[in-house]
This record gives structure tokens, C-alpha cells and sequence, in this order.
């Protein structure tokens, strides 16, 4: 059953193949058997997820199913969930039981999904590694010693080993995307907006966007389905209908305009992917699609620039973690400062630091315009080469990651080595674009991932593009043989 | 761009986050280096660019000012390390 598709799932469910309960049974035991050795879960919540499959199979009964009744999914431990502990990958949050759920959660449990429970992933979404979360690094399922990416490797490594056929994760900088890439799956960021933040514990507010991870762009389709639309609990929702992703996803390709940013393909990039994104594109071309090069010239920019911005909203965000209404609260305190300094210096972890600190420091009296503006208006030129460059072409492609997955502590003494890691992704995220990424091959037996960009709310056509691509290939349905 | 200790204690005392004396070398090194990445920007005139704050210059929702969420204060402060009385309790502020 682990290997079927969420809409297999759903056909099955729906013709009585098997209940809700039996499937997520399944699913429990494979978690149990299998993730001591991946770390992909902080939390299984067991008896939740067998008293929604109880209820979903009496509605599927009852012939009141939408597509997700019974579908057993698990969400990034960044999603509030109600009742039950929601971490963030951070010692801070270790004692947090939320009182409501996320916005994101809450369309999950309307549509009758099952949760398995709750993913590890990079302490408040911070890191490409996995290695910053407090319970342990989450191991990739194609080589336990090579990491599975970040923020959101928890979600890509369960749903890479079949331990759950979709999740939900997070992408501020390429936290969908680069541990998509990395174990092998696809994942899509949608537009800033089209996701609600509500009850998604803030990194940095102007880019943070939640979205679906699963094995096809079919599957991540039907989870936006229920995740995409308005919120008006998150000021920053916005307002534009959700078209049927699942009805367009076989659109022809004949006449797509594909752009290949030279900036994408330069020094840096492992050649082993550059030659498959060639042959992917290759692939592309006999759909129908037309190739073009395009020019991304602030592209370098980028990185420096989110550096400052992803920071200083960390920083802003994170004050609320004060020891005082909730979370980590250092023992006797002798005074208020105390209390503040020791709560905080032993609730968070390395990296959460230095970011609190440089973004601190941005913001600082006197540097607020030589860092935080600075950085918008990169980040103004940067959205404008994106603006610039949709005019020629219906979608970007090019690398999602310049490696493959690295080795445990490759990286992780070197911030910015690490932070090199999502090179080609954060652009997107300051740009507040969609953007996805589907496996195309393996180099040194490690998952490649190639990533596509779209204009904005074009998630219904990046999905699109995607699916054609698996639907004439098979990299998608690699598996770990370890998991199988 | 290079930080000294004290510069670094400073930010810390700033972000409120007590660091290890022994530690704050480490940090001084690791946020010198960030923010040498980051002076890549300075190379660039942005002096007739407008900042962006929101990427599809979306300016914030209002809604009508009236009360939408209920009273939930125990359910709230029932997860609060320190309360009495419906108050969170912190050490004393004022001698």
C-alpha cells in the first residue's frame, strides 16, 4: 500500500479496497519499523491519526468523501497543532502543546486527511541540512550518511522512505525545494499569499510559504488543492480563486516557453547535474516546449540580500520568545534581563543565534539603511530580472541545488558554505514567486533535483509542467531500496 | 566587516541572548563572515530604487475594529511556565 500515490490512495479508499483505518495502520507500522534510523518524526501521533481514520471511514461509508478523506499525511513540526506538541525542530518549543491549529491543519482535518504525526526539520526552519534541529539530524533515506537538506527534511525524508505519502512543509529560502531535491521527491512553494500562514510559526514573515511535498506533481496537486486559498487570518493571504490544479495538470506543452538562466548554469554547479538538467530540458523539447536563454543578471545578489532580510524578520519574530507566556524558561532567575538572556541562550540553538544576532544588528540605530533597506531594493532588482524574463518565457528552469545531498557535518562548522546550499532557490522566495522541484536522475546514486519557476499564482501551470515531464518519465517512482 | 567581542556582547545584550563568554569569539568570527557575504550589496546604486517590502506590493488588510476572538486566557496561559491569578509571574522589576 506504501507505494501507491495519494490519488491511488484515494481511488482505493473510495472503492472499498481498503479502509482508512487498515492504510493508516500500515503507515503507522512502517513509521515504528522504520524511522529509528531515519529521525524523521519528533512526534507520531498514534491514537489521532487511528480516530481520524475511524471517522474517515464512516464518511467514506456515509458517501460524504472529498479526495483526502482517509489519505494518511504528516505535517512539518512548524504547523500548530491542537493538543498536540508543536517543537519547531527547537528546544524552546520542546514543552509547547498548541492550543489551535494552523489554518493549514485545519483545511487538512475539514477534507477528513489522517495525520501520522508531526516532521523533524531545522530549528525554526533555519538551516539546509537538517543538522540545527534539537532532536538530531533527520538521516536521507538514499544514504543514511548524507543529509536530507532543509528546512523541511523531516517531510522529504518520510515521504522519500514511504513512511508517508505526502507532507506539508515550509520554504523561506528553498525549504520545500532543496529537500525535495535531496531525497529524490517534489515539492512546490506556492506564490507568497496563496498559502496561509495562520498558526505557521514565523521565520521570516515577508517570505515564508508553506506547501506540499509528495512523490508526484500529481499528488502535491491534490494536497494544494486543500492547502491553497484566502485566509483572512493572515493579513498577507490573498485573495485571488484557486483554480482546479488537478484539471489542468495535462495541458499540452506545445509552444512552452522555457528559460535556462545563464547565472543558474555557471561556476559552482556539479557538472553530473548540469548534464541532467540538459537532459531533462532535452525532454522538454520533444514534448514540444521551446528553449531559451534568459539573463538573471542580480542574481548574485541574492544570497547577500536574503541574509539580511530572512535575519532581521528572525529576529522581530523571535522576540516573542521571551520565557515568559510560553516555551523554554531558564530555572531561578534573578531578575527580568536574566530571565530574558538565560530563557533565550538555552532555548535556542547555534544557528538561531547567529541569525537573531545579524539581524539584530541590521536594525541596529544607524544600519537600518546600510542593511534592511539596502536589501529591499536588491530585492526590488532581483523581482524585477524575474519580471523582466517572464515576458520571454512561460517558466524558468535550472538546478535546484548546486550538489547533491552533502555528508553529515560537511558543512554545518561554515554558515556560509551551508547557506551557498540554496543558491538558486532563495531569489524565488524574495521575488515572492512559485517554484518546484521534481527529480530528474541520480548523481554518485544520490538524488538530482530540478527546480521550475513560474510567474506569479502560476502554480496550476508549474504543476502542469511538471506532470507531463512524469508522465513520460520515471525518476519520480525511484525508490530507496533500503525502504522498499 | 569585522566584529570585536565587544561589539558581539553588545548585539547579544540587544537580542537578549545570554552567550558563553567562551563562545563569543566563535560568534564574533561566524558573524563577521555573514556579514562580509552580505557587503556584496554595497557594490550596487540603489539610490533610484524603490525598497520592496512585499513581493506583489500588497499594502496591509483592514477589517472593522470589533472583537472577533473570544476570552481565552487559561487555555492560553495554561501552557505559561509562571502564572497566578490569571498573571504571568516574572522576578521582581522594581525594588
Amino acid at each position: 500500500m506504501h507505494n501507491k500515490t495519494l490519488l491511488e490512495l484515494s481511488q482505493g479508499l473510495r472503492e472499498k479496497q481498503f479502509s482508512s483505518l487498515e492504510l493508516t495502520e500500515h503507515f503507522l507500522s512502517r513509521i515504528r519499523q522504520h524511522d529509528p534510523r531515519l529521525n524523521a518524526f519528533v512526534t507520531v501521533t498514534e491514537e489521532q491519526a487511528l480516530g481520524h481514520a475511524k471517522a474517515a471511514d464512516a464518511r467514506i461509508a456515509a458517501g460524504q468523501a472529498g479526495p483526502l478523506t482517509g489519505v494518511p499525511i504528516a505535517q512539518k513540526d512548524i504547523f500548530c497543532t491542537q493538543g498536540v506538541r508543536t517543537s519547531c525542530g527547537s528546544k524552546m518549543l520542546d514543552n509547547f502543546i498548541s492550543p489551535y491549529n494552523a489554518t493549514v491543519v485545519e483545511r487538512f482535518n475539514q477534507a477528513g486527511a489522517v495525520m501520522l504525526g508531526k516532521l523533524n526539520m531545522d530549528e525554526f526552519a533555519m538551516g539546509s541540512s537538517n543538522e540545527t534541529s534539537y532532536y538530531g539530524p533527520v538521516k536521507n533515506p538514499w544514504d543514511l550518511g548524507a543529509v536530507p537538506g532543509g528546512s523541511s527534511g523531516g517531510s522529504a525524508s518520510a515521504v522519500a522512505a514511504r513512511l508517508a505519502p505526502g507532507a506539508t512543509g515550509t520554504d523561506t529560502g528553498g525549504s520545500i525545494r532543496q529537500p525535495a531535491s535531496f531525497c529524490g521527491i517534489t515539492g512546490i512553494k506556492p506564490t507568497y499569499g496563496r498559502v496561509s500562514r495562520w498558526g505557521m510559526i514565523a521565520f521570516a514573515s515577508s517570505l515564508d510559504q508553506g506547501g506540499p511535498m509528495a512523490r508526484s506533481a500529481e499528488d502535491c496537486a491534490l494536497m494544494l488543492q486543500t492547502m491553497a486559498g484566502f485566509d483572512e487570518k493572515d493579513s498577507t493571504s490573498v485573495d485571488i480563486p484557486v483554480p482546479d490544479y488537478l484539471s489542468s495538470l495535462n495541458d499540452s506543452l506545445e509552444g512552452l516557453r522555457i528559460g535556462l538562466p545563464k547565472e543558474f548554469f555557471g561556476e559552482g554547479l556539479d557538472s553530473n547535474i548540469a548534464r541532467l538538467i540538459d537532459e531533462a530540458v532535452a525532454e522538454y523539447r520533444k514534448l514540444g516546449a521551446e528553449v531559451k536563454e534568459v539573463s538573471l543578471p542580480n542574481m548574485h545578489l541574492s544570497g547577500p540580500a536574503y541574509y539580511v532580510v530572512a535575519p532581521a524578520e528572525c529576529s522581530s519574530n523571535l522576540a516573542r520568545f521571551d520565557g515568559v507566556r510560553y516555551g523554554h524558561r531558564c530555572d531561578n532567575p534573578k531578575d527580568l534581563k536574566d530571565l530574558y538572556m538565560r530563557s533565550r541562550g538555552e532555548g535556542f540553538g547555534a544557528e538561531v543565534q547567529r541569525r537573531i544576532l545579524i539581524g539584530t544588528y541590521a536594525l541596529s540605530a544607524g544600519y537600518y539603511d546600510a542593511y534592511y533597506l539596502k536589501a529591499q531594493k536588491i530585492r526590488r532588482l532581483i523581482s524585477d530580472d524575474f519580471k523582466q524574463a517572464f515576458q520571454e518565457v512561460d517558466v524558468i528552469m535550472g538546478p535546484t541545488s548546486p550538489s547533491v545531498a552533502f555528508r553529515f557535518g560537511e558543512k554545518s562548522a561554515d554558515p556560509i558554505a551551508m547557506y551557498l546550499s540554496d543558491i538558486y532557490t532563495i531569489a524565488v522566495n524574495l521575488a515572492g514567486l512559485p517554484g518546484m522541484s521534481i527529480p530528474v536522475g541520480f548523481s554518485k546514486n544520490l538524488p538530482v533535483g530540478m527546480q521550475i519557476i513560474g510567474d506569479y499564482f502560476s502554480e496550476g501551470r508549474l504543476l502542469n509542467v511538471a506532470h507531463r515531464y512524469q508522465q513520460a518519465t520515471g525518476w519520480h517512482q525511484q525508490s530507496p531500496l533500503e525502504f522498499a | 566587516m569585522s566584529l570585536s567581542t565587544a561589539e558581539v556582547n553588545k548585539i547579544a545584550w540587544l537580542g537578549r541572548i545570554a552567550i558563553d563568554a567562551d563562545k563569543i569569539e566563535a560568534y564574533a568570527r561566524d558573524l563577521s563572515g555573514i556579514l562580509d557575504f552580505v557587503e556584496q550589496m554595497s557594490a550596487v546604486d540603489t539610490s533610484a530604487v524603490e525598497p520592496m517590502a512585499h513581493p506583489m506590493d500588497q499594502a496591509q488588510r483592514l477589517r472593522p475594529d470589533v472583537a472577533t476572538e473570544p476570552d481565552q486566557r487559561e487555555l492560553f496561559q495554561a501552557h505559561a511556565p509562571l502564572v497566578e491569578a490569571g498573571l504571568y509571574l516574572v522576578p521582581k522589576v522594581i525594588e
